[in-house]
């Protein structure tokens, strides 16, 4: 199976039910599956008039109270920013697939990169919470695209799968879990009656439950900042308490968001910071040293944002450097600097030609 | 009939200059609904960015005020996610025509049941009269202060060409005439347009010195034919005058309905 497909299937187990899209390399086998499986069971499929609409209809969809995903690639995903933004402020779950390729503009429609790293968390304007997570293989573009899905109907924020063109195209025998084993979250409902509804209250765990258009609520959703009814408010206290809480719904939950993956890190003088495809080599090139006796391990965010800063400060304390490898100009490696706060040296190995960097150039890297 | 019973009175006054017609098109839009008996429940209103697109802040339905010129977008989700709920989108001519272009003519050719109210005063009028894609040619806005050399769109001939199965041209003048159209365009099953000619006087009627407000709708009266009467006299003799009525109303498969067959056949397919 292809991670785009596995993608697809992770979206299904999840219980979307609504897909907008549009087509783009690498990303269009996710719509083409998803156009054929979902009126089987119900659900439905529509290929907007371009990549802003197809964002456009994924938050309709939701604020009725359907699972919705849309997928793109690089310059379908700068178009998408506006309306991410708004399902960022405006709080309504929804799935964002980002097939990474090169770029910038239209790049390398083809050839893989992790050029959107940086876009993924501030592409939208203005201070706002989004969820980025990367997998590395098809099994685990599978697991996090249903992890995706809980995130957002969690925490009521847009969520970024961030695949890369190698982890999209790449084929794998995976064996998928079967539907009692997997956990699904459903968004929290109101427990108050319509008169007593406030959709933006503030609320203990900062996540204001959520009804659905057309049961009764008829409450007022707005892009503008808004007070606890969801009505424009130019009060700089109301504005002030909407813009932490929602950002402040991230930073709380870090803890529970934020995964990564370790290997051989127990007694690595040496760590590699790797994501993605480019993990992949790293593996591999960890494997490689510790062959020679090189004591290097790899630490693997499976989170990308909120950044796994804690992980990477303790790294930085027990090792001599850091490697950052990375099929961009080193997006990742200034986060891994900003977290080592200088405690040790962060070397990036970069890459921005097209080409996979291979578990022999990390290893190189390793041994100098 | 009881307006208040259709609106969050706790939300007035509203935003809207002295003379603006856009509370003419609320109160039509209200009429029309009151007459075909939906329930505030069922109905979806959806907005993009703009002075019209406070109209659904003051209706207490299902309200969504989107982003500029992605009303129509939001609405064709909505619409899907559950075809049985009513969704009136309201725009202006800048949000529905330049920003929302493209998402106006597919949402035509797609033929999805969606009612489209665009609230035409030829300018952009929140953001301070800039020139809009319906100025008519040699009239001035603050970035058209030598008049301007743009040809405007038809936003119904548009709405037309792009394949809505029903288009209905009306004024805030003949306002009683305007909830007709908008209550055959929401019983309409397919993409409906009304285009609803409103004056700004503070904008748009400052920049080309039409007078007053009430000026400003008596040009809508002198201007304009219906349908009917301007089929009985030739092109020359209507000259310039805007064309009101019922301009389309023709049957074609509408996408949603389309859909559920879909689905059905593609189950039946085992």
């Amino acid at each position: 199976m292809q991670g785009n497909e596995a993608c697809a299937e992770g979206a299904l187990a999840a219980g979307l039910s609504f897909f907008a899209g549009y087509p783009i390399t690498p990303s269009s086998e996710i719509a083409e599956i998803l156009s054929q499986r979902l009126p089987r069971i119900g659900g439905r499929f529509i290929q907007m008039e371009d990549e802003i609409a197809s964002m456009g209809a994924v938050i309709g969809a939701s604020l009725v109270g359907v699972k919705a995903m849309t997928a793109t690639s690089g310059p379908g995903f700068s178009l998408k920013q506006e309306n991410i933004g708004y399902a960022a402020i405006a709080e309504i779950p929804c799935v964002i697939v980002n097939v990474m390729r090169g770029g910038p503009s239209t790049g390398l429609p083809t050839l893989p990169s992790q050029g959107d790293v940086m876009q993924a968390r501030w592409g939208s304007h203005g201070d706002h919470p989004v969820i980025v997570l990367a997998p590395y293989s098809v099994r685990e573009t599978f697991e996090l695209t249903v992890r995706a899905f809980n995130l957002a109907e969690q925490y009521r924020v847009p969520v970024i799968l961030l695949m890369d063109e190698i982890v999209g195209h790449v084929n794998e025998k995976v064996r998928l879990p079967h539907p009692s084993e997997i956990e699904i979250i459903d968004r929290q409902k109101p427990m108050v009656s319509p008169e007593d509804y406030l959709p933006y209250c503030q609320t203990e765990d900062d996540i204001p439950p959520m009804a659905n258009f057309g049961e009764g609520y008829r409450y007022h959703v707005t892009g503008l900042c808004h007070d606890e009814t969801g009505f424009p408010t130019n009060d700089p206290a109301k504005i002030n308490s909407l813009l932490r809480r929602i950002n402040r719904k991230i930073e709380r939950y870090r803890d529970d968001i934020i995964e990564v993956a370790e290997l051989e890190l127990g007694d690595a003088e040496i760590g590699v910071v790797a994501y993605g495809s480019t993990a992949r080599s790293a593996r591999r090139a960890v494997i490689m040293a510790r062959e020679e006796g090189i004591k290097v391990g790899l630490l693997r965010p499976v989170t990308l944002w909120p950044f796994p800063e804690e992980q990477v400060t303790k790294l930085a304390d027990q090792v001599k450097r850091i490697i950052v490898p990375e099929m961009n100009l080193g997006q990742v490696a200034q986060l891994v600097k900003c977290s080592a706060e200088g405690k040790t040296k962060v070397v990036p190995l970069t890459r921005v030609d097209g080409e996979p960097i291979s578990p022999q150039q990390i290893l190189d890297l390793l041994k100098k | 009939m009881d307006y208040n019973k259709y609106l969050r009175q706790d939300k007035f006054p509203h935003i809207w200059c002295e003379g603006c017609g856009n509370g003419i098109v609320l109160k039509a839009i209200l009429r029309a609904i009151d007459r075909i008996g939906l329930s505030k429940d069922e109905i979806v209103m959806v907005s993009g960015i703009g002075c019209s697109s406070r109209t659904p802040g003051y209706c207490d339905f299902n309200t969504l005020h989107t982003t500029h010129g992605r009303a129509l977008t939001f609405a064709t989700g909505v619409k899907m996610a559950d075809p049985k709920l009513t969704v009136i989108v309201v725009m202006g001519d800048g949000d529905a025509t330049a920003i929302g272009g493209n998402h106006f003519i597919h949402a035509a050719r797609r033929n999805i049941d969606l009612t489209a109210i665009i609230f035409n005063n030829y300018i952009y009028g929140m953001t301070g009269g800039q020139y809009s894609p319906t100025t008519p040619f040699g009239m001035h806005g603050s970035t058209a202060p030598y008049g301007s050399i743009e040809h405007p769109f038809d936003i119904s001939a548009l709405a037309q060409a792009a394949g809505s199965t029903f288009v209905a041209r009306g004024t805030v003048y003949h306002a009683l005439l305007l909830d007709k159209f908008i209550e055959r365009a929401i019983r309409k099953k397919g993409f409906s347009v009304v285009e609803a000619l409103t004056p700004c006087p503070i904008m748009y009627g400052k920049w080309n010195r039409m007078g007053t407000a009430s000026n400003m709708l008596k040009w809508y009266q002198g201007n304009t034919i219906s349908l009917k009467a301007a089929s009985t006299i030739s092109p020359e003799q209507r000259g310039e005058k805007i064309v009101t009525g019922v301009l389309v109303d023709i049957e074609k498969p509408e996408y949603t309905e389309e859909y559920n067959k879909l689905i059905e056949r593609v189950q039946n397919m085992g």
